[in-house]
């Protein structure tokens, strides 16, 4: 068949995955797809899959790992609902994401089919029985050589085949060749020159494979002209903050999903002024970065869940000792190990109140990979304006996420300055609390006459040990009158609609995108539904009772668990609520609700849309199907 | 120090620091205990060295050892029970000018530190390790410690301590990069500050034991060793600690040991019927992790712009 360029369907987005065993390389090619899409102008908002183990069974469908990119001609902010198109290397792991609900009828399907050949029985019944249930799903099965093409170019076709499906979905969704070989060579830049060239030539033939044989092709047009973008995961953006606010030592203990922050770090701090220090354990990378703060430039440590269950200790330490410090929590699924590689928001109370005693300390989330970026620079500052520790949540779906945003200017200013060495003023102590506003300056060893034995014991202002009644009340009061001091300078949360309605939604971290698009397509079907978005968590941001009383309800969007009403013995009485519900139902003395999940996963904009549609009894609409809400939730009316 | 003076006179300001200097708060131990003679050992290796005090740093643990830095008039901080370590370690980091000291319990060292003690061996950052091992927790009133003989009496074993005790040195001489290892006696305050001397001198990790009388939780535990000085073992060498001629001589028992003799030292460390004093090991040409910490000091902001500038580059749409 000649190679014949079709004619494109062009559609305003499409959601693309790609699922593997793992170690097959499905991530790779995905981000690439999504680097190769933003840098033709589309808006993109990856999400990974993986799977907990390092090498879990294959074809299987606990065992799947991959990746989905979402490419669109408006800024794309969150994962969507289901997909358009995927490319399945086995049939076992489309299975799982059949059981996430990932796929709808009429979701394209390019399967490997080199099973239908296999020696081993099993298997080639297996793929028989899974090709004819697909079709029964209503998924458009097209059945690919993947295998053999790229045996025609390599002779280990396990290492490339992702740079083949690359090639295929390029020439799918029409992308820019150049571009891509430019982004394999990025990728494989410390490989030798063949490794290269046998994957730019994959590349070459998953494209021409394409043209030729697959009568499939997709215009996704650009979103923007504007190019001046750059493109990466959250925790590459922590580490560039990081760099961008003059931090220089970051101290980790490796943990899933914080980990590749410091791998990112790793590379290339050193040439910024930096370096990672990996500790003997999370205790310990908190306290050498005490140390380091306390002996100079304030420091940051990175983590999830259990390290912050680790770090508690040394966290009240620096509060109590006012000691600045940037804290960073990737969250992942919890309680205890929990879910080391899912979505999840469920350290919320513990970054605000996981001490013991009073410890107050401020804490900021971030709701986009931008805001990841630029978070850490701020926490610095408040870090050292406030002399505390500063928390800063963000998590595994934006850990791993990619999206474009503005390439930020570099800034003089964002850079810590040099540690003071000049003489300590005489008869300042060394924590002489503002009356008003608690805030004081701290000496730096080198400070000569600033000279004071730092203790976590109760203190006075010259960090003398006192246990009497006054000075632990004084103490205590004026660490707390920090955070006062800081909430005055915030401003109330910008509302998404309109101030007055039915529904308010109320989110934090990730869902920023999925809780904007639900809202937009309530809208659309005339619910009287707004949004609000936190990313001051400690201090809250203010006038939030009177934005709820706009509002009949008001219900929190979070991943994070809050027992279910319809549970016979979950009353009024002996309901636990979801994290931030509680919290703001405290802070406003509103009747907030929620609607949470713990599933692991990013919420979609159909899960959020299809409970504002309940909530409100909003009709149907134009929606495509009927989907019931993923946890079966009933909302009280 | 010196400096010409906008007026053109040459200012030659003369800062001498002497034992007040280091002086912090009146020192709160017991009367009898250990500690106070090492507060002075200390003392005074930071006058024989004229420390400048703010460029002094004293980092501790929890426990009566680690009220160590509260009275001294140096840059303290008393931190947590068990992690002196992680602190001290960051806190030499990236600040090569500070000389920075550990004073550290055989609970808060060997019992909750233990993991944080076997990684800061290997860290082998400069600085000066002083554990002040009474064999007893005396700040929480008497339980058992790691380093607390068989059948000791306390209040968590009533019925004498059932299990041998760990012995630190031989703990930090089976650490790999481990540098300097020395044992001392409280009541050879001679002795005492001679080793310090030797540690402070040492560029790495500098780890003194130091035997130390707890009068009250651990009543009489030393008394036979300080009046017999045969219950200790001297251990003398051209590269090992100096002690005072007329002191040396009235110890009975005295072995000549190298100092850069492992397997000898990890010998010494076992003795168990007198208590060896001196230098064990040292090994100056251990790597050192603070060096590592105070290779990329000098980067520019110009210079960290343009590594981001550069990172923006590399992703970029």
């Amino acid at each position: 068949m000649a190679d014949k360029a079709l004619k494109p369907l062009v559609v305003d987005e499409h959601i693309v995955e790609i699922v593997s065993d793992s170690g097959e390389g499905a991530q790779k090619a995905g981000q690439s797809f999504g680097a190769l899409s933003a840098k033709m102008g589309n808006g993109v908002w990856t999400v990974e899959i993986i799977p907990a183990e390092i090498q879990p069974p294959a074809r299987s469908k606990a065992g799947a790992s991959g990746i989905r990119i979402r490419i669109g001609s408006t800024p794309m902010t969150n994962m969507g609902d289901q997909a358009d198109l995927v490319v399945a290397f086995n049939e076992q792991v489309l299975y799982g994401r059949i059981d996430q609900n990932a796929y709808r009828p009429g979701t394209i399907i390019l399967l490997e089919d080199k099973w239908a050949q296999s020696d081993v029985d099993e298997i080639r019944e297996s793929y028989e029985t899974a090709l004819a249930d697909l079709k029964k799903r209503g998924f458009e099965v097209c059945e690919i050589p993947m295998e053999e093409e790229c045996l025609k170019i390599v002779t280990d076709a396990s290492k490339g085949k992702n740079m083949w499906v690359l090639g295929m979905l390029s020439a799918i969704y029409g992308r820019d060749m150049e571009t891509a070989f430019n982004q394999v060579r990025r990728i494989f830049m410390k490989k030798s020159q063949q490794v290269i060239d046998n994957n730019i030539k994959l590349l070459e033939g998953g494209f021409a494979w394409s043209r030729a044989n697959l009568g499939l092709s997709f215009e996704v047009p650009a979103a923007t002209e504007d190019r001046n973008l750059v493109v990466m995961n959250g925790n590459e953006a922590v580490g560039m903050g990081a760099i961008a606010a003059g931090i220089e030592v970051c101290s980790m203990y490796p943990i899933t999903p914080a980990t590749s922050a410091s791998h990112y770090l790793a590379d290339v701090f050193t040439s910024a002024g930096g370096i990672i220090h990996q500790a003997e354990d999370e205790i310990a990378a908190i306290g050498f970065a005490i140390g380091c703060s306390y002996a100079g430039k304030t420091a940051l440590t990175v983590t999830s869940g259990p390290g912050m269950s680790l770090k508690s200790e040394f966290i009240g330490l620096a509060v109590m000792c006012e000691v600045p410090l940037v804290i960073v929590n990737v969250q992942r699924g919890g309680p205890s190990t929990g879910l080391p590689t899912k979505v999840e928001q469920g350290d919320l109370m513990q970054s605000l109140y996981g001490q013991h005693g009073d410890a107050p300390r401020i804490v900021l989330a971030a709701s986009s990979i931008e805001e990841c970026f630029h978070f850490v620079i701020t926490a610095r500052k408040l870090a050292e304006e406030f002399r505390i520790p500063v928390i800063l949540l963000t998590d595994a779906n934006l850990a791993t996420g990619v999206q474009p945003f503005p390439r930020p200017v570099p800034s003089r200013e964002w850079l810590a300055g040099p540690i003071d060495q000049s003489p300590w003023k005489k008869d300042v102590r060394p924590y002489e609390w503002n009356e008003t506003t608690g805030l004081s300056r701290r000496p730096v060893p080198g400070q000569r006459g600033g000279e004071y034995i730092l203790t976590g014991l109760a203190h006075d202002e010259f960090s003398r040990v006192a246990y009497d009644p006054a000075s632990n009340q004084r103490g205590c009061s004026r660490r707390s009158i920090k955070l006062a001091t800081f909430q005055k300078s915030l401003k109330p949360p910008k509302i998404n609609g309109e101030a007055q309605g039915d529904l308010l939604l109320v989110g934090w971290g990730s869902t920023l995108g999925a809780i904007d698009e639900a809202v937009e397509k309530a809208r659309q079907l005339g619910g009287k539904v707004s949004s609000i978005h936190l990313r001051f968590m400690s201090p809250l941001e203010p006038g939030l009772k009177e934005i709820f009383q706009g509002f009949n309800q008001v219900r929190t969007v979070e991943i994070n668990y809050g027992d279910e009403v319809t549970d016979e013995l979950v009353d009024s009485e002996s309901r636990r609520y979801s994290q931030l519900a509680w919290y703001l139902r405290a802070k406003t003395l509103c009747d907030v609700d929620y609607f949470s999940n713990v599933h692991g996963q990013p919420m979609s904009p159909r899960l959020i849309l299809d409970m504002v549609k309940q909530t409100l009894s909003l009709s149907e609409g134009n929606s495509k199907e009927n989907q019931k809400p993923l946890n079966g939730m009933e909302v009280s009316g | 120090m010196f400096g010409l003076k906008a007026d053109c006179f040459l200012e030659v300001p003369e800062r001498y620091y002497s034992m007040e200097d280091y002086e912090g708060s009146l020192a709160r131990w017991c009367p009898g205990c250990g500690d106070h003679a090492v507060l002075t050992a200390v003392q005074r290796v930071c006058r024989e060295k004229q420390l400048p005090p703010e460029k002094t740093v004293v980092v501790s643990g929890i426990g009566c050892s680690s009220r160590f830095p509260h009275y001294m008039n140096v840059y303290g901080f008393h931190g947590l029970h068990g992690r002196a370590f992680p602190v001290a370690c960051g806190v030499k980091f990236r600040r090569p000018d500070l000389d920075v000291f550990v004073a550290t319990g055989d609970g808060d060292c060997c019992s909750i530190g233990a993991g944080h003690w076997i990684h800061a061996i290997r860290y082998n950052m400069d600085m000066t390790v002083m554990l002040l091992d009474n064999e007893i927790y005396g700040l929480t009133k008497k339980q058992t410690s790691p380093t607390s003989r068989v059948g000791q009496v306390s209040n968590t074993n009533p019925k004498g301590s059932f299990l041998p005790p760990l012995n630190p040195l031989s703990t930090t001489l089976g650490v790999s990069n481990v540098s300097f290892v020395a044992q001392t006696v409280d009541w050879n305050p001679a002795h005492v500050f001679s080793t310090l001397m030797a540690a402070y001198e040492h560029p790495g990790f500098s780890f003194v034991r130091i035997m130390q009388r707890c009068p009250v939780m651990n009543k009489g535990r030393f008394d036979s060793e300080v009046t017999d000085l045969g219950a200790t073992l001297l251990l003398k060498h051209d590269k090992g600690i100096p002690l005072d001629e007329k002191i040396a001589d009235a110890y009975p028992k005295v072995i000549e040991h190298d100092p850069s003799d492992i397997d000898k030292a990890r010998e010494i460390a076992g003795i168990e019927d007198t208590i060896p004093i001196g230098l064990l090991f040292q090994d100056r040409s251990r790597p050192r992790y603070n060096e590592y910490g105070a290779h990329n000091l000098a980067v520019s902001p110009d210079e960290r712009l343009s590594v981001l500038n550069r990172e923006f580059d590399r992703y970029s749409v």
